[in-house]
């Protein structure tokens, strides 16, 4: 849901970005998006914990109250300028190979979504590998990491922005269907199969890349859509896990049940 | 009746601490001596979680200050140790009871730093001590409520601290945890370490614990426990229910000057 909030949340700061800029190049509007979408985090945090408001009551007010703002410039600054999320938010996978580097010597070096976002995973994979130990007692106990001097908002805030920027440098390439899919389904389908984190981390990661070649394959023998068949996929992947795990607990409570009859 | 020492190992002064504008603690001031076995008494409601909370420096204070061994709470955080209650975490968490254990050496772990040898021996011993040990690679998800205390237990023995709060350690365990919890408290008690326990259960305050604090919103007494476990005062703190009063009173009589070795 917060990536979803996000998707609508950036929008001020593309237009921001925009005035302050004047150019709707990529890169400037990837980063007042990324900039209003770690506000935005923030803010949905602060109303949840300070404000002692629910979460989703939290994101609502959030999201619809930053989006109104964006609206509210665009018609007041930017009236004959075509702009909106879409310029940002939209990306479409399969323009992804046609956008791609050229150096001045005339070389391609291939599409600049695998520079962008292979960055943010290097980022992402540096921040879960050093604040691994930190990152797990303040989800698991945070009282208990307060008490021990590590500080258990720093870790939240830290952990949001980088979903945050995960999400609107995702946005910008793959579009905001695939996002929202592959933030959940694979984390999903995971916490299904296993009770360990590290090996819930590594599941989710095989599972969003299975999800992202067989949604590949989907798309060209049906000639439809790539993101949508990327996101069944990983739908599907979901389903097939759920199915083999509740028939699996249903057969221990069968077994247990009849044992304790027995005895 | 409040008994107040010299040289306390923890000095709380004019602590009050209100929710959303509502008080929980008014002006509780108290002294509280070391190596001993403290029981933090009162009704529900009385603000028995919030005064551990505002010692561990969870909880913003209204006003006053609170000393732990005569200095701030910041430049003794290695030697105080916290068992939060058992409910307040979620126990389908991923993660393995070693894991969990191993959280207490985090806070000499720092940034980076990943756990050595001795880190692992001092968990091992942790479980050991509260009988953990052949568990120490089962999903905390799989475990009663009464191993899920002991690993919260052995957590807090980890960090190898000389205070430790602990918040209703016997809620909700069996009597042979309870038992084993006891005796662990015992023996961290002999050898000079503070522990204080928010305890719920009057019948067992006279037989586990040295000293007790009755709490209810203000401290009615702090003091050795032959002192004031008695009903006057515990009629002051749990306030005019009948019910309990007669309860207490048979309780009083029953537990007078208890067999302690």
């Amino acid at each position: 849901m917060v990536g979803d909030a996000i998707s609508h949340a950036v929008l001020p700061g593309i237009v921001i970005a925009f005035l302050w800029s004047g150019s709707r190049d990529s890169v400037t509007m990837l980063l007042g998006a990324g900039a209003l979408g770690i506000i935005s985090t923030f803010l949905i945090e602060f109303l949840t914990n300070k404000g002692n408001l629910q979460s989703d009551a939290s994101i609502g007010v959030t999201f619809t109250w930053l989006f109104a703002l964006g609206v509210i410039l665009i018609s007041a600054f930017t009236g004959q300028v075509d702009l909106d999320q879409e310029c940002v938010l939209y990306g479409e996978i399969a323009y992804v190979p046609l956008d791609t580097i050229v150096l001045n010597s005339g070389v391609d070096i291939g599409p600049q979504a695998i520079y962008l976002l292979g960055a943010v995973l290097l980022m992402v994979i540096a921040f879960v590998w050093l604040g691994f130990n930190q990152l797990r007692i303040t989800s698991f106990d945070p009282q208990y990491a307060i008490s021990l001097g590590i500080s258990a908002t720093l870790w939240n805030y830290l952990l949001m922005a980088f979903v945050s920027f995960t999400t609107v440098a995702s946005f910008e390439s793959v579009g905001a269907i695939l996002v929202v899919a592959f933030l959940i389904a694979p984390a999903a389908t995971a916490y299904l199969l296993t009770k360990r984190l590290k090996t819930m981390i590594f599941i989710a990661s095989i599972t969003g890349i299975l999800s992202a070649i067989g949604g590949h394959f989907l798309a060209i023998s049906i000639n439809g859509s790539i993101a949508g068949a990327m996101a069944t996929v990983a739908g599907i992947i979901f389903g097939i896990a759920f199915v083999y795990v509740r028939s699996k607990t249903k057969g221990d409570a069968k077994i247990t049940s009849r044992e304790s009859i027995v005895a | 009746m409040i008994t107040q020492i010299d040289n306390p190992v923890i000095e709380i002064h004019d602590l009050s601490v209100s929710y959303e504008k509502k008080p929980v603690l008014w002006d509780v001031d108290m002294s509280l001596p070391e190596g001993k076995l403290i029981g933090i008494i009162g009704p529900n409601g009385a603000g028995k979680s919030t005064l551990l909370k505002s010692i561990m420096g969870l909880i913003p204070l209204s006003s006053g200050y609170i000393n732990i061994e005569g200095k701030p709470l910041k430049e003794v955080r290695s030697k105080i140790s916290y068992v939060p209650q058992r409910e307040s975490v979620d126990w389908d968490f991923p993660t393995s009871v070693f894991e969990v254990v191993m959280m207490g050496r985090y806070g000499q772990l720092g940034l980076l730093k990943r756990p050595r040898k001795s880190d692992r021996e001092i968990v091992m011993d942790s479980l050991h001590k509260v009988g953990m040990e052949a568990f120490k690679d089962r999903q905390i998800s799989e475990l009663s409520g009464g191993q899920q205390q002991r690993v919260f237990l052995a957590r807090a023995l980890a960090q190898q601290a000389d205070i430790y709060f602990m918040d209703e350690p016997f809620a909700g365990v069996d009597a042979a945890t309870e038992k084993a919890i006891v005796e662990l408290l015992r023996s961290m008690s002999a050898q000079n370490k503070t522990v204080i326990v928010v305890h719920h259960d009057l019948q067992s305050v006279a037989r586990y614990f040295d000293w007790i604090i009755l709490l209810n919103m203000r401290l009615v007494a702090s003091g050795p426990i032959e002192e004031t476990f008695t009903p006057e005062l515990l009629q002051e703190t749990y306030g005019g229910k009948l019910t309990l009063l007669t309860e207490i009173s048979d309780l009083i009589q029953k537990n007078r000057f208890p067999n302690r070795e």
